[in-house]
């Protein structure tokens, strides 16, 4: 063995203070995914996506006619509910570091606020994926329940690429609210103005696309409902669709949060 | 070590902090004094970047705050015990705090039980709990990442009087270990008995700074006798201008060796004397901040 001494100089190259590693990506998603249903509110969103799923396929069982017991039946009937939940989730997991104020604390442990949001969007896509996951599922378990017991023949009618259209449906309305979140940074104010968005604009336009007849043809390019029904129906098949899809994200979706996410990166956290 | 360089944060229409510079050494306990508005919260903000400063700078080990990879680490801030999502238990809200730093479980129960909240109240929601529960778990979330460099606004609000002891024996301990240590209070008696340093601000601007001993030194002495006007009259005849106050007590700018030996030589008898420290920092600070404050106290 050889004794090694150590020189004045290494100990004084040495760093006074632990070296300190910049927190990753991967944990700060974990965290807002976390942070998503830590909370009573969260908690509750998160068992009611369960518990509408398996309620609105209960549903199809007991009222649908036998020629309705289709999965197409089923992924309409989950349909609806997750379209307003997957949203008010968006929205929360934004607007909570607000309203409730915890961004204080938040954007003190992890100053980059550009990071904190995109951990944010990452976590809301995740949720997004996985509730619909969990009620296509519970929809399929539902379809071959119903079909079974009724001694019927198990009809799939949703193919693969309208379950995704309807999750990227889904999708989209996450999205909306997202914006929302970010751009208003209050709870209650983002979900009054998603009900506007989704709601109240819908029918505004579609009068609108009535009275006037240069309006019709536009509708589909900035109405983000209308491209968003279609996804629902599986119906972006089309180069103009999907050109469609991409105008209306471009208004309704990055314009506003580009500028939401600067304002946001430069505001005061109080 | 924390420092504040020429920092000035402008809103429309008025200049909440203007042009402030002050430095908080390691190894001391420097208090942030100033009347409600003066601009204390707004420099503890830019100081962790939640607001950004109009002008100047602030860095704590020469980095800007936001600059530090995993500030948890090595600043522990609460500036607003409140300001927490009323719908998570305590102890989620340090799991949180500790996962995203990056910290053992572990840690978390070593927090509660510094901060004396029970495993029952840290199970329950922070909707339900008193202010004094909140700052225990402000600081157990300052403390988590055992850092280096603490930034307390007004953490003694709320707290009962032996919180508010645990709490200066909690802060005088973390210096003398080395630690920085800038906390913001409008209990000038707590500021008094914790504070090695004194930055008082007003109207956004530094009224003074030092260290407590040099600042209050500054506000003289204070000496009683039986017989106030007579020592009031032999301190006059040696050249030094005193004031008899209504209580009987004679004040003066003097130090205490000089008036003790003006009342010797007078043959007064002294029933006290010392420097007007006891209400030296109230004085100090109601005559420093005379201009700014609310209710307009004569200085």
């Amino acid at each position: 063995m050889t004794a090694t001494t150590i020189s004045p100089d290494t100990i004084e190259a040495a760093p006074a203070r632990r070296t300190i590693r910049p927190i990753p990506t991967t944990r700060l998603v974990k965290i807002e995914l976390r942070k998503m249903f830590n909370t009573r509110a969260g908690l509750w969103m998160l068992i009611s996506i369960g518990v509408l799923s398996v309620v609105a396929t209960g549903a199809v069982l007991i009222f649908a006619p036998d020629t309705e017991i289709t999965y197409g039946s089923f992924a309409a009937a989950f349909g609806f509910p997750m379209s307003v939940i997957l949203p008010m989730i968006a929205i929360l997991g934004v607007t909570s570091e607000w309203s409730q104020r915890s961004g204080l604390t938040t954007f003190t442990l992890v100053p980059s606020r550009g990071r904190v949001i995109g951990a944010k969007a990452l976590a809301t896509l995740v949720v997004g994926v996985a509730s619909m996951a969990v009620a296509f599922a519970v929809g399929a378990v539902g379809n071959l329940l119903g079909s079974s017991i009724l001694g019927l023949d198990t009809v799939w009618d949703i193919s693969l690429a309208t379950a995704a259209q309807i999750l990227l449906g889904n999708l989209v309305g996450m999205a909306i609210g997202f914006t929302l979140g970010a751009v208003l940074r209050n709870s209650a104010a983002a979900i009054v103005g998603y009900f506007v968005v989704s709601l109240v604009l819908p029918g505004i336009l579609a009068l609108l696309a009535q009275a006037r007849d240069w309006f019709a043809d536009l509708q589909p390019w900035i109405d983000w409902n209308y491209t968003q029904v279609t996804l629902f129906d599986g119906g972006t098949d089309t180069a103009r669709e999907w050109a469609m899809l991409g105008t209306t994200t471009a208004i309704w979706i990055v314009a506003p949060l580009v500028i939401g996410l600067l304002s946001l990166r430069r505001s005061e956290v109080k | 070590m924390i420092i504040v360089d020429s920092l000035t944060r402008r809103y429309a229409g008025f200049t909440a902090v203007d042009n402030v510079s002050f430095t908080a050494r390691p190894g001391r306990v420097t208090g942030f004094l100033g009347p409600n508005g003066a601009g204390k919260s707004t420099t503890m903000r830019v100081m962790v970047g939640l607001t950004a400063p109009t002008s100047g700078s602030a860095t704590i080990d020469g980095v800007r705050f936001a600059d530090l990879p995993n500030p948890g680490l090595e600043v522990g801030v609460l500036l607003d015990a409140s300001a927490q999502h009323a719908g998570r238990t305590g102890r989620e809200i340090l799991t949180v705090a500790s996962d995203t730093m990056g910290l053992p479980r572990t840690r978390v129960d070593e927090m509660l039980e510094l901060v004396s909240l029970t495993p029952t109240e840290a199970k329950r929601r922070v909707r339900n709990y008193s202010l004094g529960m909140r700052q225990r778990l402000g600081i157990a979330t300052a403390l988590l990442g055992d850092p280096s460099v603490l930034i307390l606004d007004e953490p003694a609000n709320g707290l009962d009087p032996a919180g508010i002891r645990w709490m200066r024996d909690l802060l005088t301990g973390f210096a003398g270990q080395g630690g920085t240590v800038l906390l913001s209070s409008h209990l000038l008696h707590e500021i008094e008995v914790i504070a090695d340093d004194l930055v008082v601000i007003g109207n956004g601007k530094i009224v003074a700074s030092g260290s407590k001993e040099e600042l209050l030194a500054a506000a003289g002495t204070l000496a009683r006798s039986t017989s106030p006007r007579d020592l009031a009259h032999a301190l006059e005849q040696a050249g030094i201008a005193s004031t008899l106050a209504g209580d009987g007590s004679v004040r003066t700018d003097a130090d205490p060796a000089r008036v003790g030996a003006v009342a010797l030589a007078a043959g007064i008898a002294l029933t006290e004397l010392r420097s007007a420290e006891g209400a030296g920092l109230e004085d100090m600070f109601l005559s420093l901040t005379a201009d700014t404050q609310r209710e307009g106290v004569a200085a």
